[in-house]
């Protein structure tokens, strides 16, 4: 059968040949057992050393820098481990660019504010995005993979372009503006730009699909026979909608909620293309520290602090991604 | 109930397309205006198209894009797939859950925190091992593969644990060795996965700024890099002309993909007719 010398070899005719004789595996298995490493160790150890090392220690590292001092040079921290002899430094040092944080006002509300935008562009996510999902999952299936295939498409273009295109939309002179005007809404042309208005209407609309997609995913899974059965019994729509859709639906909102609320906590594009300079958010607050003051130990304050924020939502995300892997077998 | 929509529904759901379409064609119309404004319509041009394809600092931040994509995905595909095999094969082992939490994380986590701990990790190493030397393409290729690998980990496990495990245990039963199983038994079938996974962390390379900028170098700059830099002094025509091009490259391979993917469905509708009809004569 056609399996045996599977895809590539349609690419390449003589792969199968070459298979059999020297065969990848087989070269492989040979070196790995002449090292004594079994297949299991390779296949696990390789992507668990790259995560180990591009992911976990570069956090070790941003902590042990929150904890350091800023110096004129490159890198532009002081060394942390010469200070542990003399402990006393070391501590002040350490409570200092965290107390830093916590006493100035401005990162306190650069902080709350992040979590207020994230939270109200979730919720505006949900509220435009279940309809979308809920109503593709019962479009007959003809349509359904156009109408995904039409939300999904904005993802697959360039995010910082798609921010771009609102900056002419919502600017003095955009043809929106034009359009309030003739309908008789507002009197001279107002901008939006640099308002939280922009701010919420950039973020909505650049996660909305990660929104519509688990919720389609749950939605369409769902047993529409209960809808009917409820129907039957008399049912009203809306409160066959309450009661059954929406609690069956929750694991979509959730999934969908997470993967909105998290990555908009430390959002920087948005608020920095469409925000004003008085619409602070945490994500922006570490780059400017980064780039334009060169404060890498505050910035490593912030990233930690950030953290802190969300770790119980990022805990909640692997829980639920962990049930919705395996809920497959 | 199928096929049956309410008028709110439908209301709501034009709505949010007309939402996230609107801008995109804003963009498109605005890519062919003779004049700057936004506001004036000037008259039918291609100019735009012109300017930006005269603009060498944009097509070589472009080519760079490409090749740092390219390699990301490669990478990526290669980690992610040896990641989900394991966490979809290999039931136990030791440090399980520490693998799952550290390929489900980079997909929430805010591009801000990544950038910046990869970059204070690079500058650690360049201290202790004299590498990376300074930061450019090696640096901003490590920083890609390493949050994007985990996007082909999701792809790639949950294909995984959706594929039946008989074939592959039936060949292990005749003889195969694991290595042998996986090059001519799960490879081939999970290969569209692959495929889907390699142009999901091309993707995310290409659209990549936030973590870019932080470790990227002198002479590195990549394409969203340049755009930031033109966007942040406001609107500039020749950006509409780049988005169009690239909302027409998308569009075309997604259809194609679409198109792709519902012949394969056929086909395998017939095979499996074939199948029924050939077991009952």
């Amino acid at each position: 059968m056609a399996v045996q010398g599977g895809l590539p070899t349609l690419f390449f005719p003589g792969l199968r040949g070459w298979i059999r004789a020297f065969g990848p595996y087989r070269w492989a298995s040979d070196r790995m057992k002449h090292w004594g490493v079994g297949g299991r160790t390779v296949v696990i150890g390789i992507p668990y050393l790259w995560l180990l090392l591009f992911f976990l220690v570069p956090f070790i590292i941003v902590f042990k820098i929150s904890l350091s001092d800023v110096r004129l040079g490159m890198p532009p921290y002081e060394p942390v481990i010469q200070w542990v002899e003399s402990q006393v430094i070391g501590i002040r040092v350490n409570l200092a660019n965290y107390a830093f944080l916590w006493e100035d006002p401005l990162y306190r509300n650069a902080y709350l504010n992040s979590i207020k935008v994230a939270g109200i562009s979730t919720l505006l996510c949900l509220l435009i995005g279940y309809p979308i999902a809920y109503g593709i999952a019962r479009t007959s299936s003809s349509w359904r993979n156009l109408l995904l295939l039409l939300v999904m498409l904005p993802f697959w273009t360039s995010f910082l372009l798609r921010v771009y295109a609102w900056i002419g939309l919502l600017g003095r002179n955009s043809p929106f503006n034009q359009l309030l005007m003739a309908l008789g809404v507002i009197d001279q042309p107002v901008s939006f730009l640099q308002t939280d208005v922009a701010v919420y209407i950039g973020i909505v609309y650049s996660y909305l699909p990660f929104m519509v997609l688990p919720l389609y995913a749950n939605l369409e899974k769902m047993d529409v026979t209960l809808l009917e059965a409820a129907a039957d019994l008399g049912c009203r729509p809306t409160k066959a909608f309450l009661t059954i859709t929406l609690p069956l639906s929750m694991p979509g909102i959730v999934a969908g909620s997470l993967l909105v609320f998290i990555p908009a906590v430390g959002e920087f594009v948005i608020p920095a293309l469409l925000g004003g300079p008085d619409s602070l958010m945490i994500g922006r607050v570490l780059w400017e520290e980064f780039f334009n003051n060169r404060d890498w130990p505050v910035a490593s304050a912030v990233a930690i602090a950030m953290l802190l924020l969300l770790v119980v939502p990022i805990m909640w995300f692997q829980y639920a991604q962990a049930r919705q892997v395996g809920a497959h077998r | 109930m199928i096929g049956r929509r309410s008028f709110f529904v439908t209301t709501a759901m034009t709505f949010g397309f007309a939402f996230l379409y609107v801008p995109i064609l804003s963009m498109i119309i605005y890519s062919f205006n003779e004049s700057r404004l936004v506001t004036v319509w000037g008259g039918f041009s291609t100019k735009w198209y012109v300017e930006l394809l005269q603009n060498q600092q944009v097509l070589n931040a472009a080519k760079l894009s490409l090749k740092i994509a390219a390699i990301n995905a490669t990478g990526a595909v290669i980690l992610g797939t040896l990641a989900g095999l394991a966490l979809a094969r290999f039931r136990r082992f030791k440090g399980r859950t520490l693998l799952t939490g550290m390929t489900t994380a980079p997909l929430v986590m805010p591009e801000v925190i990544t950038g910046l701990s990869l970059l204070l990790l690079f500058v650690a190493m360049e201290q202790w091992f004299g590498w990376p030397a300074g930061r450019g393409v090696t640096t901003i290729t490590i920083a890609h593969m390493t949050f994007s690998m985990a996007y082909v980990t999701v792809v790639i496990q949950s294909r995984l644990s959706s594929l039946d495990e008989s074939l592959e245990e039936a060949a292990m039963d005749l003889g195969a060795r694991p290595a042998k199983v996986f090059f001519v038994i799960t490879l081939p079938i999970i290969f569209p996965a692959i495929l889907a996974g390699w142009l999901l962390a091309f993707t995310l390379s290409w659209d990549d700024l936030v973590i870019a900028s932080f470790v990227s170098g002198p002479g590195s700059s990549t394409l969203p890099l340049v755009i930031f830099s033109k966007v942040r002094l406001g609107v500039s025509p020749d950006i509409n002309a780049l988005a169009t091009i690239m909302v027409t490259v998308v569009a075309i391979g997604i259809i194609v993909a679409g198109l792709y993917m519902q012949r394969q469905e056929r086909q395998r509708e017939r095979d499996v007719q074939a199948a029924l009809a050939g077991n009952n004569p």
